[in-house]
This record gives C-alpha cells, structure tokens and sequence, in this order.
C-alpha cells in the first residue's frame, strides 16, 4: 500500500515530464507507422499484383522482423547517429512486415466473383484495385496497423539507448537509479498505451468490418 | 578487405568474450523455450477439453496483457521484484512468449475436424488414446509450426535480458552502442541471427523425424 501511494505522489509530482515524455513517446510511434503506411501499402499492392515479386518482398520484410530490436536500433544508430530520427526509422522498419503482410492477404483475400463482377462492369485494373480491391482489404490493413502499433509502443521503449526520449527515458534511469517508482511509472503508462491502441484500433477494425459486411 | 582483416583481428583477440555472449544466450533463451513449451502446451490443451468458455477467454486475456506490455518494461519489473541477472530475464520472457504459444497450440488443437474425432469416439477409445493416438498427432505440425515461430522470436528478445544484468548478446550490442564500435553491435546482432535461423532448422527437422515416425 505504501508503495502505491509512493507512485502516485511520484506521478502527481512529475506529472508534466511525463506527459511529455509520453507525448514523445507517441510522437515516434505516429511517425514510424505513418512512414510504414506511406511505404508498406504500395509494396503490399504490388505484391498482390505481381505474384513473382510477393515472395521477395514477403520474405525481405520477414529477414528485418528477425533482427532483434535493440540491434536494429544499434545498426541505424552507426549511420544515422543518435538521435529521434533513428528511432523514427527503427520504428518504420519494425512495423513494416505486418503492414505489407496484412496488404498483401487482404488483396488477395477479395473474392473472385467480387472482381469479376467489376470487370464485367467495364472497369479498368486501376479502377478494380481503388474501388473494390484496396477498400475491401481494409479491415486487415487496419489489423496490420494495430498489430504494428504494439509492437512499435514496445520498440520505442529502447529510444534512450540510441538518444531519443520516450518513455524508455523513465524505465531506464529507472534501472540505473534503482527507483521502483521510476521503474513502474514509465512501464505502467507504457503498457496502458499500448492496451489502449490495442482497442482502440481493433474497435476501428470492427467499423469497418461490419460496414463492409 | 583492410574491413575484413580489421574484423578477424577483432574477432582472434575476443573470440572467448564473444562465446561466453553467445553461451550466455543460449542458455538463458533455451531455458525460456524449454519452460514456456512445458507450460503452454499442457495448458493449451487442457484448454481445449474445458467446458467453460469463461474460463477460456480470461487465460487468453491474461496472456494478451503480458503480450502487450512493452518487452524492456516487462523486464524492468521483475528488477524490484526479483532482482536483477538470469532469474528475473527468464520469468519476464517466459511470461512474453505464453500468448503466441498458446493459440497457436490451441487452434492447432483445435483444427483437428470432429469427424476423425468421432471416428476414434466411435471405435472405443477412451479420452487419453484419443487425445494420445489421434488428436496431438493430427495437430502436431501446427503446434510445432507454432513453438518454431515463439523459439525465434525469443531468442530476439533475449537480446534485452541484458538490460537488466542477464548477459547475452545483448551486452555485446550495449557496449558497442557505448563505444561507438560497429564491429561489436554487427557481432552481437548476426550471431543472434545465426542462432535464430539454425534453431529453427533444427527444429524443422526434428519435426519432419517425428512426422515420418
């Protein structure tokens, strides 16, 4: 109990650092997948679209997932130094795969007799792919992002070991400092990110499914 | 080539380093495959047979809120609870890598089609033969497709177990970070790599063995 009071003065105290080390913190996430969209969505189509270039770029993004994050970040790090866009890259790559991924099955996922029906309509391949294919596919482009966006809160966590801020910077002064609240401050507000994108997205996620259905 | 001999250099004066890294992950990420799989599988499955769908769903959620929260503040709580160094590193990974094996064992399970079921029903076995003789063999490669997929990424993760004192190859990658050395962080990060891909060779052939058998 003791503690638990401890925290919440902590927080209470510190309330303005840490509302901006968590406005920080989703600052670098927004960029990272919004960068993983731009790039990830054209990459997933052309996937779609040409079947012998699906496995190579499948795999490509596969190769970048297995690469363990605080590597990754280190890697970036020798050539794009310290720093916020480092981590705004680490992120980029990280969320990529599920974003190409969920492109990908969703095009394909389109029911055949769907496509037919436009092209039996008249509709040129341009017209299939933004008026039936890409707005069918949403809901599980919409499951990429929201897995993407999980694993991105948890990458960008390690920000400070490559100078940028977050809400790694609490955790990890943390650790040194050995301070249990500083500890459960950045992780509690981290985790409640994190569970809140979750829903959040996967309530979005729903929407769409049920106005496609 | 002056890269590549400057390299060799560097890996003749710290192989012993190197390898006491590499066995220090080994250790700590086989320990955490080799309890996560001893738990997750028997619970999973004994899942399957519950009547319960309560139940059921609130094990799936308890192991999605572990999934959520961030990996380094996952392992920076178990510091004011356990400590810092091996112990703390494996509970934290192993509570990471429950989720994806559980669902991944459980609609394995579940994918086994009523009618074989029946079927065994139907000739008289009892619950354990049928579960013993039809359903794990029916189920094993996606259960086992699952326990590659958890094995790689855990070896991933425990990258981070040295945040907080465990060692590994992360302590590698954290001191060429520190030193601005690209030889140690290109080490640390395709030694981790290695391990991950041969771990799940092996296993692939463990499970092409056991299917033939």
């Amino acid at each position: 109990m003791e503690f638990i009071s401890r925290l919440v003065q902590y927080i209470i105290e510190n309330y303005s650092e840490l509302l901006s080390l968590s406005i920080e913190h989703l600052l670098m996430v927004a960029y990272g997948i919004g960068l993983a969209l731009v790039v990830g969505v054209p990459l997933g189509i052309i996937a779609a679209k040409f079947e012998k270039l699906a496995p190579v770029i499948i795999s490509l993004t596969n190769i970048l997932q297995l690469i363990p994050s605080l590597a990754m970040l280190a890697i970036l790090m020798l050539y794009l130094g310290f720093g916020f866009e480092t981590i705004v890259v680490g992120l980029f790559l990280y969320s990529l795969l599920p974003i190409v991924k969920n492109t990908y099955v969703g095009i394909k996922e389109v029911d055949d007799s769907i496509i037919e029906a436009g092209v039996g309509n008249g509709m040129t391949t341009l017209q299939l792919l933004l008026k039936i294919q890409f707005p069918l596919s949403i809901p599980f482009l919409l499951a990429g992002v929201r897995l993407a966006a999980v694993i991105a809160i948890s990458v960008a966590t390690l920000g400070p070991y490559v100078g940028a801020g977050g809400l790694g910077k609490e955790i990890i002064s943390g650790i040194s400092l050995q301070s249990d609240v500083k500890i459960y401050a950045g992780t509690i507000i981290a985790t409640l990110m994190a569970i809140i994108a979750d829903i959040l997205l996967g309530k979005i996620e729903g929407k769409t499914k049920r106005r496609l259905a | 080539m002056e890269l590549l001999s400057e390299y060799l250099t560097y890996w003749s004066e710290d192989y012993s380093s190197i390898l006491e890294y590499m066995y220090e992950h080994i250790l700590i990420s086989f320990t955490v495959i080799i309890l996560a799989v001893a738990i997750s599988v028997p619970l999973a499955i004994y899942m399957t047979k519950m009547k319960s769908n309560k139940i059921k769903s609130l094990i799936f959620n308890i192991a999605n809120v572990f999934q959520t929260i961030p990996t380094i503040a996952m392992l920076a709580i178990m510091i004011p609870i356990m400590g810092i160094g091996f112990t703390p590193a494996v509970v934290a990974l192993l509570l990471y890598s429950l989720l994806p094996l559980l669902r991944n064992t459980y609609s394995g399970m579940e994918s086994v089609s009523s009618e074989i079921i029946e079927a065994a029903k139907g000739m008289g076995f009892s619950t354990f033969q049928r579960l013993f003789k039809v359903e794990l063999p029916v189920a094993f490669p996606y259960v086992m497709s699952g326990i590659r997929v958890t094995a790689v990424y855990i070896i991933s993760w425990t990258t981070l177990a040295a945040l907080i004192g465990a060692g590994g190859l992360g302590d590698l990658v954290l001191a060429g970070i520190g030193y601005n050395d690209q030889y140690m962080i290109f080490t640390g990060t395709i030694l981790a790599i290695v391990i991950a891909v041969s771990l799940d060779l092996v296993l692939g052939r463990i499970e092409n063995i056991v299917k033939r058998a």
